[in-house]
């Protein structure tokens, strides 16, 4: 079932072809790296400098400190000041702004006369999670001037006080949120894509009928093809988290070592199910096709890493315990961010071996040693 | 009349191919060396070369693929280095690695070559009907490529190579692989075209191909080493060869070649084939050094030698083929 | 021959692939240390009964032994005996010749105290020691068709299969190959090999002629050319083309072909055949030369017994 020197004569060839092809190698080393620094950069949930036009009606003293609040938030950016209210279609139209600040021509008089004063915020909602941010912001403004006019009139109580503090992500920065996060998907899909590849190769180019009339066993040559990747895939984790943490700053309060048992299981249940894949499809073009959906995609939208699987409807929630990232991403931010070790991970660690030990199971069932 | 085996020689403007002192260097390496040859209208002309003879070579600077480093020749009345593009028009084509697309049809393929190849849209109609009645697929006009044998398929190929009616026609190894009564009919194919007086150039390392050319080049190591028709080839065998029928055929070869006298010694099945320089010396010496050996010698006759045979003492004799 | 224990014996062997039947209930068996041909044309089937026989095809129907092992019931069991080369070049082209020769003899675990010897051989036999650290993808055809040989005999196999080993490649690496196998079969190796052409098919032992998935005959080539119900006759003639129209309405003769500078006319056995086609030819205005009855080749044979199959 198991010959060592076969085993290892897989596994030397396997390293000889990859080293020669450069393509292989780019994919392998530069593009993870290429992928991260893309993605963290252009991915983020962070909301600054929203632009804003401002219509006072008013001019009095009290209407410009209100402006001047916004103007020193780090958030807004006012970058117009039309005189008359028609004037604000067409900078919403256009995007020149996304929100417009207007302040009647009774705002002081009301304040002084001890009456609610009211001021208007237009937001352009066809960005929702921007103008959430921005709705939330506006007002936390207004009440904050709002509390300062009263406090000069005399020291005020509020009866509840709320004093938040955020654990593990203190700036509440998605970079911490994603990069962990990133690192996943891009494990999952280098391991998805460069398996993908090799069985389906070896049929198209005629090799592999000629090693399916030799002894070798399915086991053998599935293993034999997993054993290099893998270790390749473990470099390709260190090395991307290292650059998480140099180049975004992403905090690593855990242990490596935790993360090294769990990385190793996540790698080689991908790399079987890359193989699996290759094993079904005759050509690379179909293996490409199918191991891009049965990574990426999974992995992009059912794993946790952009949308929480909190919000998912029930049966997707359901279809989620099938995808093996979800419990890699748990590791992974538990280790960079929580610190955390065996004692809370070790549900996920099981989890992942089982994935690992039926996906190798599966790409040895589907890989036969004949032409069909 | 037509350029056949035994046909008149050809005049000089009825030349199709002509090239002098054709020459083609990599770096230092000289894969074609001042090779000179003309070849007429009408003529079936196969190319026959070991390994790195520079056959391949030769061939792309004759398609316009490659510029000669130095020596000059036509091709169509097209010069080789200046009118590649007009070369290019003005050829066909048929490789071994079929070009044929297996999801088209036969018509399709017929229609999509057409407008390849710059056939006139009016003429277009009548050469597709022409080629498929030359091929015999008029009544397999709706069938998919794919789907028809080896044979048919190398007819569509070739008639598709000659729609837009070039003076000159190469082929690659046409008819391997194919049986012979389909080899047989497409050899036909190729002599009616030969008739019509398009000239053919084969490319072949099978040797039954080129028993059906009207003259035959042999290239070794970048040189025409042989060039004349197929009979003269045959009889022109300087040397005597002998067939022998011994007890252990590759230790017999083992044992005479290298020996003094002996040219050359290959196996032929379970026979031994032996080039000599003498016919009487060999008849003389050959049984005792092989009973020397202790190998059964159980007849020996000087045999008449195949084309084969020629091939492989020319190329012995020029050198040997170049290894790698 | 018949008497040697049978080394790869076919029963029945049978391959469908939707209504195609590529190989035809196909029996017959090859002694130890006999060379024997599957001779046939493209879409002769002789592809697919090779990959049945390596066990990378299974079955339709029928089975096949090779040395006592069932190919339909133990396709991994009979490969330990056997060394395949595809039609199709099958090594690593990223791989040096060496590299590739190492790999296939850690794939057959070839005991590393002989390797030495063995592969001084090899390199040897095919003039490949001066091209070890080539990437394989870099030889010429004939160079690579060796190397593959090579790695099929690097662990001294007792069945060698070999799928048109000589297709494409040149009369002289064609014949430093055969030399290779001739040199396995006097060591006692039995070999089957396809080839599709038809002159090299007449230095095998024996052949099976196949066409279309069936067996036409299972002989040796001498005793096939000898059974031939008809005669060639070889007639040197000017104009052969037009020579050939002529001498296919004489009666008696079945076919005649154009060989190069003279005419191969079948006829029925009897010598007034090759007067009357003189005749006819020079009462046509040819002429002439000596005409001779030779040899059937195993072309003329094939295609006499196809033609007598339609």
């Amino acid at each position: 079932m198991l010959d060592r020197t076969r085993l290892m004569a897989v596994i030397r060839k396997e390293v000889r072809q990859f080293r020669r092809d450069s393509r292989s190698l780019v994919l392998a080393f530069v593009l993870p790296i290429v992928l991260l620094v893309f993605f963290g950069y252009a991915i983020t949930w962070d909301v600054n400098d929203i632009r804003m036009a401002v219509v006072d009606q008013d001019h009095g003293s009290r209407a410009r400190a209100l402006v001047d609040a916004f103007r020193a938030a780090k958030l807004f950016r006012v970058v117009a000041t039309p005189e008359r209210t028609a004037d604000i279609r067409p900078l919403l139209d256009r995007s020149v702004v996304r929100m417009v600040l207007v302040i009647p021509p009774t705002f002081s008089k009301d304040l002084g006369a001890g009456r609610t004063a009211h001021v208007q915020a237009i937001m352009d909602g066809s960005d929702a999670n921007t103008a959430t941010i921005a709705i939330g912001y506006t007002q936390a403004l207004v009440q904050q001037y709002g509390a300062r006019l009263e406090a000069a009139n005399g020291p005020i109580r509020l009866p509840v006080e709320a004093r938040t503090r955020v654990w593990f992500n203190e700036e509440l920065s998605s970079s911490n949120m994603i990069v962990p996060g990133l690192v996943v998907l891009i494990m999952m899909i280098i391991a998805g894509l460069i398996t993908s590849l090799t069985i389906a190769r070896e049929w198209e180019r005629g090799t592999m009928e000629q090693l399916a009339a030799t002894p070798v066993t399915r086991l053998e040559v599935v293993l034999g093809k997993i054993v290099p990747f893998l270790v390749i895939g473990m470099v390709d984790v260190a090395v991307t988290s290292v650059v998480g943490v140099l180049l975004f700053h992403v905090p690593f309060r855990g242990n490596a070592l935790f993360l090294a048992g769990p990385t190793f299981l996540f790698l080689a249940g991908t790399l079987g199910l890359g193989l699996a894949i290759s094993a079904v499809s005759r050509t690379q073009l179909l293996a490409t096709q199918i191991g891009m959906l049965a990574t990426f995609l999974p992995g992009l939208l059912l794993s946790g890493f952009m949308y929480p699987i909190e919000n998912m409807p029930p049966v997707l929630q359901l279809i989620t315990y099938f995808v093996p990232a979800r419990y890699f991403l748990v590791v992974v931010r538990g280790v960079f961010l929580k610190g955390v070790g065996p004692g809370v991970l070790w549900g996920q660690a099981v989890l992942m071996l089982v994935y690992a030990v039926a996906l190798i199971g599966l790409a040895v069932r589907s890989f036969r040693k004949e032409i069909t | 009349m037509s350029a056949l085996p035994d046909g008149p020689a050809v005049a000089p403007s009825d030349r199709v191919v002509v090239v002098e002192e054709l020459t083609r260097r990599f770096g230092t390496f000289t894969a074609v060396d001042h090779v000179t040859f003309d070849v007429g209208r009408g003529e079936v002309f196969g190319f026959l070369g070991p390994n790195g003879a520079g056959k391949t070579t030769t061939i792309k600077m004759l398609t316009g693929l490659l510029q000669p480093t130095s020596g000059r020749g036509t091709v169509a009345g097209f010069d080789l280095r200046r009118d590649t593009e007009a070369i290019k028009r003005n050829i066909g084509y048929m490789s071994q690695l079929f070009s044929l697309y297996g999801d088209l049809t036969v018509e399709e393929n017929i229609r999509f070559f057409a407008g390849l190849n710059g056939v006139p849209r009016a003429r277009r109609d009548a050469r597709r009907d022409w080629v498929l009645e030359m091929a015999g697929l008029t009544d397999a006009r709706t069938r998919l490529t794919r789907e028809l044998s080896l044979g048919w398929k190398q007819r569509l190929a070739l008639g598709t190579a000659v729609l837009h009616e070039p003076p000159i026609l190469f082929l690659d190894e046409p008819t391997s692989g194919v049986d012979p009564i389909s080899r047989r009919a497409f050899w036909d194919l190729i002599y009616q075209l030969a008739s019509q007086g398009t000239t053919v150039f084969v490319s072949t390392h099978y040797m039954e191909e080129a028993e059906y050319c009207n003259r035959l080049a042999l290239m070794n190591r970048g040189r025409i080493v042989a060039l004349d028709r197929p009979a003269v080839l045959r009889a022109s065998m300087p040397s005597p060869l002998f067939e022998l029928e011994t007890g252990d055929g590759p230790r017999s070869v083992e044992a005479l070649a290298g020996t003094p006298g002996v040219i050359e010694a290959g196996l032929y099945g379970r026979l031994v084939h032996v080039l000599v320089c003498d016919a009487a010396a060999a008849r003389a010496e050959l049984p005792a050094l092989l009973a020397a050996k202790g190998i059964a010698l159980v007849r020996m006759d000087a045999v008449e030698p195949s084309l084969e045979d020629v091939f492989v003492a020319l190329v012995h004799a020029s050198g040997g083929a170049v290894e790698g | 021959m018949i008497d040697r224990p049978a080394m790869v014996a076919l029963d029945g062997l049978t391959r469908r692939f939707g209504d195609i039947l590529a190989v035809d209930a196909l029996t017959l068996s090859v002694g130890r240390g006999e060379l024997f041909g599957l001779v046939g044309p493209d879409g002769a089937g002789k592809t697919t009964t090779l990959r049945m026989l390596a066990g990378v095809l299974r079955p339709s129907g029928g089975d096949a032994r090779l040395n006592g092992v069932s190919v339909a019931r133990d396709p991994e069991g009979v490969k330990h005996s056997i060394a395949y080369m595809s039609q199709r070049f099958g090594l690593y082209t990223d791989l040096t010749v060496a590299e590739n020769i190492e790999f296939y003899a850690d794939l057959y675990r070839v005991p590393r105290a002989a390797r030495e010897a063995r592969l001084d051989r090899l390199y040897r036999f095919s003039a490949l020691g001066p091209f070890r650290d080539r990437l394989a993808g870099q030889l010429s055809g004939g160079m690579k068709q060796k190397l593959a040989l090579s790695c099929c005999l690097v662990h001294e196999p007792a069945i060698l299969l070999l799928d048109e080993p000589t297709f494409g490649v040149d009369p002289i690496s064609r014949r430093d190959l055969w030399l290779i196998v001739h040199e396995m079969v006097a060591h006692g190796t039995t070999v089957v090999v396809s080839t599709a052409y038809l002159d090299e098919a007449e230095r095998f032992d024996r052949l099976v002629l196949l066409h279309k998935g069936r067996s036409l005959a299972i002989d040796t080539a001498a005793a096939l050319q000898a059974a031939m119900s008809a005669a060639i006759l070889s007639v040197p003639v000017d104009r052969v083309r037009e020579a050939r129209l002529v001498a296919e309405r004489v009666p008696g003769v079945h076919r005649a072909a154009v060989f190069g500078d003279r005419l191969h006319v079948t006829v029925e056995i009897g010598d007034e055949a090759a007067a009357r086609v003189a005749d006819a030819l020079r009462a046509a205005g040819h002429v002439v030369g000596d005409v001779r009855r030779i040899v059937p080749t195993l072309e003329d044979v094939f295609i006499h017994r196809i033609a007598g199959a339609a």
